[in-house]
C-alpha cells in the first residue's frame, strides 16, 4: 500500500509540474505583452522596455519560470496587475469559498446520484428506469448558466426564498453564507447528479450480469440480499471513479455557476482575471485548480486501491 | 487470416455483416433503428439543414435591428419575438446554429484529425516518442477543458479561430488515448503480425490492418466530443470569453438577455431551448451510433 501511495504520488507530483510548465509556457510565450497590456497602446519603447525590466520579463523564460515555481511553492505568487495587491491572499480566501461550494454540492449531489443510478439498473426497462434515464438525459441537455437564471427567476425573484446575488464578503462564516449558497449548489448539484447517476447505472447494470450473480441467485439466495451483500458492494467501486472524474466536470461546471451567481470563488477570479488581461492572476489561479483536480484524482485512487486489493497488487 | 475483415467475421461466427461493408449509408440506416437514436439523428439533421440554408430561411438579419419593433412577443412576423434592441430572435437563433456548428464542428474534426494522427502513429511505433506525446497529453489533461480554454483564449484574446483552436487543443488528446488504447491491442493481434511477415510497409499496416479497428470507437468517441463541444462553445460565449457580440453565439444571446429576462423572456428562452436540443440530438445519436456499430462489429 505504501509502494502504491509512493507511487501515485510522484506520478502525480510529475503530472503537476509538467501542467505548470505548461500554463507558463501558453502565458508566456503566446502572443499578449505584459508590459503593452500594463501600459495601453500609446506606450513609447522606453516605458516599455522599463516596465519589462521590472516585472523581470527580460531574464530569459527558464530563469522566469523557475523563479514564478519557487515563488508559488512559498505561497508567494507577486502582485496582481490588475488591482496591485499580493495574489497569495486573494487566492487562499477565494479558494476557501469554492471548497465550500464544492463541498456542499458533493454532499448533496453524490449519495442523491448514486441512489438514483442503482434504483435505475435494479429496475432497468420498467418506469422509475425510464424516469431517471429521461430526466437525466434532459438534465445533460441543459448548460448550467440555463439552470442557474431559472433558479434565480423561480426562487429568488418569484418566491424570495434565497438571495439571487451569492456575493458574500470576505471571512462569512459558514452558516451566515448557507443561504447564499443553496441556488449555486443545487445548480452544481443538477449537472453532476445525471452524469453520476448515468455512470453509476451502467456499473450496477454489469455488475448484475455476472455468473456469480447468476449462481447465488439459483442456489437460493433471496433476490434482495444478492443485491445488497453481492451486486452494490462490487458496483460501488467503479462508482468511486465516476465521482472522482466529476471533479473535473464540477470544476468546470463551477467556473460557469460562480459567474452565474456572481459568487467570490476561483471560478469568478479566473474570468476577472481574464476581463483585465490580468496574466499572473491568470497563472496562479489555473495552476491552484489544477493541484486541486490533481489531489482530487489521488484521493480517489487511494481510496479505490484501499478498497480493492487487487489495484495496490497489480 | 490476412484481412480485418475476415477476423472480423470467424470473431462474430459468420452471417454477421461488419459496419465497414454496410458503409455509411447503412450505419445511418440502423441509427432509425430505435425511437430514441431516431429522433437524435432527425434532430441533427434539422440543425444541419437549418445551418446550411439559413440565411435563406430567416426574415430578418442576424444583426439586423428594427427599431419600432422592440421587445415584441413571439408574433406571426417575429416568430422567436424580438429583443430588447429589435433583433429577430428567430433569425439569430438559425444563424447561430450556423455558427455554434462550424467552431464546435470544425474544431472537433481538427482534434479527431490531429488525435487519431497522433495516437496511431506515436501508439503503434512506441518507444520515447510515444512516451513524450502522452506525457504533453497527460499535461493538457490535467486541466478540466473549460479551465484550459480560459487559459488559452485569457493569453490570446477571444476570437472566433482562437475558439476553434482551443476545442482542438483541448479534445486532441482525449481522442489520441481512445485511438492509442485500441492500437495497443490490436497490435499484437494475428493479422497484424500477418501482414508484417508478408513484408507488408509499416504505412501500410497503419493504415490498411490497424486503422480500420480504430473507426468505431473513434466514431463514438467524435460524437460525444461534439456534443461537449458545443457546451464549450456555448459555455465560452456565455463568460464572454468566446465569440464576440454582436454575434448571434446562443450563449452570448443567454447572457445578453439574462438582465432583461423579465421584459423578452422569449430572448433567453429560444436559445437555451436551441442549445439544449442540439446537445441532446448529439448525444441521443451518439448513443444510436455506439449500439449500432457494436451491434455490426
Amino acid at each position: 500500500m505504501i509502494a502504491f501511495l509512493l507511487r501515485r504520488t510522484a506520478f502525480l507530483a510529475l503530472t503537476v509540474l509538467l501542467a505548470s510548465m505548461l500554463v507558463f509556457a501558453v502565458t508566456n510565450l503566446l502572443p499578449g505583452d505584459p508590459a503593452r497590456i500594463l501600459l495601453g497602446r500609446e506606450a513609447g519603447p522606453a516605458a516599455l522596455a522599463e516596465v519589462r525590466a521590472e516585472l523581470g520579463l527580460d531574464r530569459p523564460v527558464p530563469v522566469r519560470y523557475a523563479t514564478w515555481l519557487a515563488g508559488a511553492v512559498r505561497g508567494d505568487w507577486g502582485d496582481s496587475f490588475a488591482t496591485g495587491d499580493p495574489i497569495g491572499g486573494l487566492l487562499a480566501e477565494r479558494l476557501g469559498n469554492s471548497l465550500r461550494l464544492a463541498g456542499v454540492t458533493l454532499v448533496f449531489a453524490v449519495p442523491l446520484a448514486v441512489l438514483l443510478g442503482v434504483v435505475a439498473a435494479v429496475q432497468a426497462g420498467r418506469w422509475p428506469d425510464a424516469v431517471v434515464s429521461l430526466s437525466s438525459l434532459a438534465v445533460v441537455g441543459l448548460p448550467e448558466f440555463v439552470t442557474g437564471i431559472v433558479l434565480i427567476q423561480v426562487f429568488a425573484f418569484g418566491l424570495g426564498w434565497f438571495p439571487a446575488n451569492a456575493s458574500i464578503p470576505p471571512g462569512t462564516p459558514f452558516l451566515e453564507a448557507l443561504p447564499s449558497l443553496v441556488l449555486p449548489a443545487a445548480t452544481a448539484t443538477l449537472v453532476m447528479l445525471a452524469y453520476v447517476a448515468r455512470l453509476t447505472r451502467a456499473s450496477v447494470l454489469e455488475e448484475l450480469r455476472r455468473p456469480y450473480l447468476r449462481t447465488a441467485l439459483l442456489k437460493g439466495v433471496p433476490r434482495r440480499t444478492v443485491l445488497r451483500r453481492h451486486a452494490l458492494r462490487n458496483a460501488l467501486l467503479p462508482t468511486i471513479t465516476v465521482v472522482a472524474i466529476s471533479v473535473g466536470w464540477l470544476i468546470s461546471g463551477l467556473i460557469v455557476v460562480e459567474n452565474v451567481f456572481n459568487y467570490p470563488g476561483l471560478g469568478r477570479l479566473l474570468t476577472f482575471a481574464i476581463d483585465r488581461r490580468d496574466l499572473p492572476l491568470l497563472q496562479a489561479v489555473t495552476l491552484v485548480a489544477v493541484v486541486v483536480f490533481a489531489l482530487a484524482n489521488l484521493v480517489a485512487d487511494v481510496l479505490y486501491a484501499w478498497l480493492d486489493p487487487r489495484i495496490r497488487l497489480a | 487470416m490476412t484481412s480485418p475483415r475476415a477476423a472480423g467475421a470467424t470473431f462474430v461466427g459468420g452471417g454477421a455483416r461488419s459496419p465497414r461493408r454496410r458503409g455509411a449509408l447503412g450505419v445511418l440506416r440502423s441509427l432509425y433503428d430505435r425511437p430514441a437514436s431516431a429522433i437524435g439523428t432527425s434532430g441533427v439533421l434539422v440543425f444541419l439543414a437549418l445551418a446550411a440554408v439559413g440565411p435563406l430561411v430567416t426574415p430578418y438579419g442576424p444583426t439586423e435591428q428594427v427599431l419600432l419593433d422592440r421587445a415584441q412577443a413571439p408574433s406571426a412576423a417575429h416568430w422567436f419575438g424580438t429583443d430588447r434592441l429589435g433583433r429577430d430572435v428567430f433569425s439569430r437563433v438559425v444563424a447561430g446554429a450556423r455558427d455554434i456548428l462550424l467552431l464546435a464542428g470544425g474544431g472537433t474534426a481538427l482534434a479527431v484529425l490531429l488525435g487519431t494522427a497522433t495516437g496511431l502513429w506515436t501508439s503503434a511505433r512506441g518507444g520515447w516518442i510515444e512516451e513524450v506525446t502522452f506525457r504533453l497529453y497527460d499535461a493538457l489533461l490535467a486541466l478540466p477543458a473549460l479551465l484550459l480554454a480560459l487559459l488559452l483564449l485569457g493569453t490570446v484574446g477571444p476570437s472566433r479561430s482562437s475558439v476553434l483552436l482551443v476545442i482542438a487543443v483541448a479534445y486532441t488528446p482525449i481522442v489520441a488515448r481512445v485511438v492509442r488504447s485500441v492500437v495497443l491491442s490490436v497490435k499484437a493481434r494475428e493479422w497484424v503480425a500477418a501482414a508484417r511477415l508478408q513484408g507488408e510497409s509499416p504505412r501500410w499496416i497503419l493504415l490498411r490492418e490497424i486503422l480500420p479497428s480504430v473507426l468505431p470507437a473513434l466514431a463514438v468517441e467524435s460524437a460525444l466530443r461534439f456534443s461537449y463541444a458545443i457546451f464549450l462553445v456555448a459555455s465560452l460565449g456565455f463568460l464572454g470569453v468566446g465569440v464576440q457580440p454582436p454575434s448571434p453565439d446562443w450563449g452570448l444571446m443567454v447572457a445578453e438577455a439574462r438582465d432583461y429576462v423579465y421584459l423578452t423572456p422569449w430572448s433567453l428562452a429560444f436559445p437555451a431551448a436551441a442549445i439544449s436540443g442540439l446537445v441532446v440530438s448529439v448525444n441521443l445519436a451518439a448513443d444510436g451510433l455506439g449500439r449500432a456499430l457494436r451491434s455490426g462489429a
